[in-house]
């Protein structure tokens, strides 16, 4: 208790700080900034936090802490515009947002969907601050608590969440959770460096896919194609008036929903070493969990997405613990929050023990500014969100160049490869098809995310634990079986029992007609194709580097299996059984007015045209072509469009110091920006 | 004209004076946007060292251009080391920043490495050092030798085998410790976390993050320092770490250690990774066919940031006591840095095989 007594002048005095007019001028200053780049799906605060490296050098350290503060913890709030109007995850933090958030906004209720996101993250985000502020004075022996074997249990609780998410046929949540573990293998092995599943003469997949581009590949791209092809706004129907207050008081009556997935999000942000992705998917699962009438999840249930939303932002508070305690990062922008520290004043704030002992009235300052740029951030986004939401209304042909060009930018940051956008494509047309066929996106993102950290940990933790058990066998099962993870094992078995029980009635992502036979088995077999050459090309990785091979081929294992039992059961079911959901039997799907292909080839396109002449020179023709031929504009219109969409893309890369794809043409020819 | 003012023109002056004895005539870079490439994620060290730099460069370069610091991770700097084998000079906007982890899989002979240190013009370089430390427990048999250590299992976490983290996994071989070391560590503040909570027993860290976070658990009583690095004196010998007078080198616990020998082929070899991995450990390049005036403009900029009076206080701060070279002691270092003899290689790489079972051809 005296701890806390103890720490009462230096919260005064952080609220001092706090309140000077200047600070608090900066504060928004980086809230406004964090919103603007925040709407854009893949850039995030790692991009907002660069922009404004170069001036935090000597900068006073309150207001370079209010600036850097005010952006990042607005970019889980501002994300959640892609999420729930075009069904992009925007970051890790609103993968499980887009499930529910983006069905509502279909429906013409995006605005509330907005508010309700916005409500719940302002919410979880005071929550956060809140706790931490008791929390962090005790937070070290917890955090030290958490060990591999530990750490193991939770990122495994979080892959359980695949049970509730697996959709109506388990298995095919399953081998869908298993092929996105072993595409989050591909490239060197963590352990020994040896490839999978890639080769030198592929550089681009030594390196493995990033989770920019398996979200957008594997939502978005689905998405807007199915969207374009129909040819027809966003929402199916008149947006519902503006909405926000109905969404306000849809997070009110689930406040206790908000409450305890707020909880969620700080607990597991504080856990070092796992960051956000997995906080978003818990607190989705216990949302599911908690509901009593299921059956509207994944179709527009505003708690899917008040449950997330509650805890990414909370999350924000709890990555500050490791981050200032420790030193160590929970994110790629807590990574520059700290290096950016030691820019500041005169480099007098060190992230570390010092943070509690010397410079607490800092970390206050810390973790209340990062609830009162929530509550700006909040404000202005619910003001906005109205008029944004109206996005949805508008006829989507003319949205969806600019949205792929955003996305086609997001992804190419982050490998500055034009194998990024191949990759992408890629991905897209997987998504396209597993939405096709009704296998479960999320728990192939679930698996993608986790399978890293499932793998390190588990490697680290048996490694430990052998060295252990050698000592002694008491000593080997004090290590592994400590009370953390025998609760964490019985949660996470409670939570499969239950999700699976519940999960044939919970459809993530809505309704599918069945179909005949082939389409589904020729799907089937090409998944199991890959798996197969997974399992050969793991077998082949030498002895002595076999623990790089040993979680992908458990995984590829595992899910051969389950592939193997799924096509048994296709081979024995008839037509029409629920196993042979295909989207493209169902009566919407024939009304389309423009086929798939064609659709997919305009993207392919301008993907092979930026391969040729360079991103923004294919992108302006792209976009010309788009709008005269598919969108069928008048010619005055369509210069209108495309200027403006190469000038804003110009503008956002200056304004971030970004570059583009260069194409054949560059190779030959040197040109000025933005052509180069 | 208060004194810092005075100081601060003082330390410019003498930059100009330094920058006019060079032979030719400086480049100016106003208007322009100097892009370094540093070909690690936004959260390394190499980040912090660069993000350090560039502002004071932008400040201190004829026409002050922009500088900006961009990240191309990948391959563990591989990727990024063969693209700026392929830039060329366009206008003398192009910098690279190199790292230990790029220069010792170039020494070993990496399949992947397709660059060569020898075709870069290097314009500035700087050093860093490390410590390696012990828990409490086993910090009481540690009596500055390691013969009471030799019974003892100890865990490390390791960030990869032909990562810098070979230098302590070496030295601690070399002095007869046994030392499990737990593969894939993702950084080296992970491998103190699990030394912070037990789970590990002994772990090193580079100075700056020494400093930082692990002498308060020295003081603590939480962590004891066992040895560093040590620092290269001029004449090649290796001494104590001005940074860390009190703590006593590798070098003299190998001294007092039975079994443990600073010659011959091992001692040979740790040294030859040592001086290739920290005291040059992070280098500035142009591309190799930038011209004269292009090359002097950046060394006068890094002399002129060298010569700022608080540069030494900053920089102890952010980067630690050790040395910054510029121009042609930046090519020296690096010359010293990339002088593995054949022995030591093959010393090393047979190393690897055995102990770590890691094969490099």
């Amino acid at each position: 208790m005296q701890v806390f007594i103890d720490a009462i002048p230096f919260l005064v005095d952080a609220w001092r700080l706090i309140l000077d007019p200047t600070v608090l001028l900066y504060l928004l200053g980086g809230v406004v900034m964090g919103l603007c780049i925040g709407v854009f799906p893949g850039l995030g605060g790692i991009a907002g936090l660069s922009l404004i490296l170069p001036f935090m050098f000597g900068l006073d350290p309150i207001y370079g802490l209010a600036l850097m503060i005010g952006m990042v913890a607005v970019v889980p709030t501002s994300d959640t515009f892609a999420s729930v109007l075009m069904g992009i995850p925007g970051s890790s933090a609103s993968q499980a947002t887009v499930l529910d958030g983006f069905p509502m906004a279909k429906k013409g209720q995006a605005a509330r969907a907005l508010s309700a996101a916005f409500s719940a993250s302002l919410f979880g985000g005071l929550v956060g601050a809140f706790f931490l502020t008791f929390f962090i004075l005790i937070a070290r022996p917890i955090v030290l608590e958490f060990k591999s074997p530990e750490l193991l249990m939770v990122s495994i609780f979080g892959l359980s969440m695949v049970g509730i998410l697996a959709g109506r046929i388990a298995l095919k949540g399953f081998v869908a959770a298993g092929l996105g573990m072993l595409v989050a293998s591909i490239g060197e092995g963590p352990f020994n460096g040896e490839l999978r599943m890639s080769s030198y003469d592929y550089p681009y997949l030594v390196d493995g896919l990033k989770l920019v581009i398996v979200g957008l590949g594997i939502f978005a791209i689905p998405e807007i194609v199915a969207l374009l092809r129909k040819d027809q706004a966003i929402a199916d129907r008149a947006p519902l008036g503006a909405g926000w207050l109905h969404g306000v008081k849809d997070w009110w009556q689930n406040k206790w929903l908000s409450m305890r997935c707020a909880l969620i999000g700080v607990v597991v942000g504080v856990i070092p070493g796992l960051g956000g992705s997995v906080v978003d998917w818990i607190a989705y699962g216990h949302t599911v969990q908690t509901t009593k009438d299921k059956s509207k999840f994944g179709q527009g249930e505003v708690r899917g997405v008040v449950g997330p939303e509650s805890s990414n932002n909370a999350k924000e508070g709890g990555g500050l613990v490791p981050t200032l305690l420790f030193g160590i990062p929970g994110s790629g922008s807590m990574a520059i929050f700290i290096g950016a520290l030691s820019l500041l004043g005169s480099g007098e704030l060190e992230v570390g023990q010092s943070m509690l002992k010397n410079n607490l009235n800092y970390t206050y300052s810390i973790v209340w500014m990062l609830a009162l740029a929530n509550i700006f951030g909040t404000i202005l986004c619910i003001g906005l969100s109205g008029q944004i939401a109206k996005i949805t209304s508008i006829r989507f042909a003319l949205i969806a160049p600019f949205i792929f060009m955003i996305i086609a930018f997001a992804a190419f940051q982050s490998g500055q490869n034009l194998m990024d956008l191949v990759a992408l494509f890629a991905i897209g047309l997987l998504g396209i098809l597993m939405r096709r066929f009704d296998w479960s996106r999320p728990a192939f993102l679930i698996g993608f995310v986790l399978a890293n950290p499932v793998e390190n940990y588990a490697n680290n933790a048996n490694q430990i634990a052998g060295i252990r058990f050698r000592e002694s066998m008491e000593a080997g099962l004090a290590y592994i079986f400590s009370p953390i993870v025998l609760t964490l094992i019985l949660i996470t078995v409670i939570s499969v029992v239950v999700g699976l029980r519940q999960s044939k009635s919970i459809m993530a992502e809505g309704a599918v007609t069945s179909g005949k036979k082939r389409a589904p088995m020729v799907f089937l077999m090409a998944v199991m194709g890959f798996i197969i050459y997974a399992l050969v090309n793991l077998a082949s990785i030498p002895d002595y580097a076999f623990v790089d091979a040993v979680f992908p081929l458990f995984v590829a294992s595992v899910s051969f299996v389950a592939g193997l039992i799924l096509f048994v059961q296709m081979m024995l079911k008839p037509e029409g059984d629920a196993v042979f959901a295909d989207r493209a039997a169902e009566a919407e799907e024939q009304e389309m007015r423009f086929k798939l292909w064609p659709t997919l080839g305009w993207f392919a396109g301008l993907l092979l045209a930026t391969s040729l002449v360079g991103f923004i020179l294919a992108l302006a023709g792209f976009l010309v072509l788009f709008f005269h031929f598919r969108a069928q504009l008048k010619p005055f219109q369509t210069v209108i469009l495309s200027v403006a969409g190469v000038v804003f893309m110009c503008g956002m890369a200056w304004l971030l110091n970004r570059d583009f794809p260069p194409g054949l043409l560059q190779h030959y020819v040197t040109l000025p920006w933005p052509l180069t | 004209m208060n004194l810092k003012t005075t100081l601060r023109t003082a330390g410019v002056a003498l930059g100009f004076v330094a920058a006019a004895a060079l032979p030719a005539n400086a480049a100016d870079l106003s208007g322009k946007t100097v892009e370094w490439t540093i070909p690690f994620s936004e959260t390394g060290g190499s980040a912090k060292w660069a993000n350090f730099f560039a502002p004071l460069l932008s400040e201190h370069m004829a026409g002050n251009p922009n500088v900006v610091v961009k990240f191309m991770p990948g391959a563990g700097s591989t990727k990024g080391a063969n693209w700026f084998q392929k830039q060329k000079h366009v206008d003398g906007t192009t910098m690279f920043g190199s790292s230990g982890s790029t220069q010792f899989p170039y020494l070993l002979g990496d399949p992947r490495v397709r660059y060569e240190y020898k075709d870069w013009i290097p314009v500035m370089a700087s050093g860093t050092g490390g410590v390696a430390y012990l828990n409490p427990e086993d910090a009481k048999m540690f009596d500055g030798t390691a013969n009471n250590l030799k019974g003892k299992t100890f865990v490390y976490g390791n960030q990869g085998a032909t990562r810098l983290d070979l230098i302590p996994a070496l030295a601690w071989d070399m002095l007869g410790m046994n030392v499990e070391h737990v593969m894939g560590i993702k950084g080296r503040g992970d491998g103190r976390k699990m030394f912070e909570s037990g789970e590990a027993t002994i772990d090193y860290q580079t100075s700056s993050s020494y400093l930082k976070n692990v002498a308060p658990m020295v003081e603590e009583g939480k962590a004891v320092p066992m040895m560093t690095w040590g620092s290269l004196a001029a004449n090649g010998d290796i001494v104590r770490d001005p940074t860390f007078p009190d703590i006593p080198t590798f070098k003299e616990v190998c001294d007092a250690t039975d079994g443990c020998e600073t010659s011959g082929e091992a001692w040979d070899a740790w040294k030859a990774f040592f001086i290739a991995g920290f005291p040059a450990q992070k280098l500035a390049f142009l591309p190799g066919d930038t011209p004269q005036d292009v090359v002097n403009a950046y060394t006068a900029a890094f002399a002129d940031v060298q010569a700022r009076s608080d540069f030494a206080k900053i920089s102890a701060k952010r980067l630690g006591k050790y040395p910054m070279y510029v121009g042609d002691d930046a090519q020296a270092a690096l010359n010293g840095a990339l002088q593995i003899s054949p022995d030591a290689k093959a010393y090393v790489v047979g190393w690897l095989k055995d102990k770590f079972g890691v094969s490099l051809n």
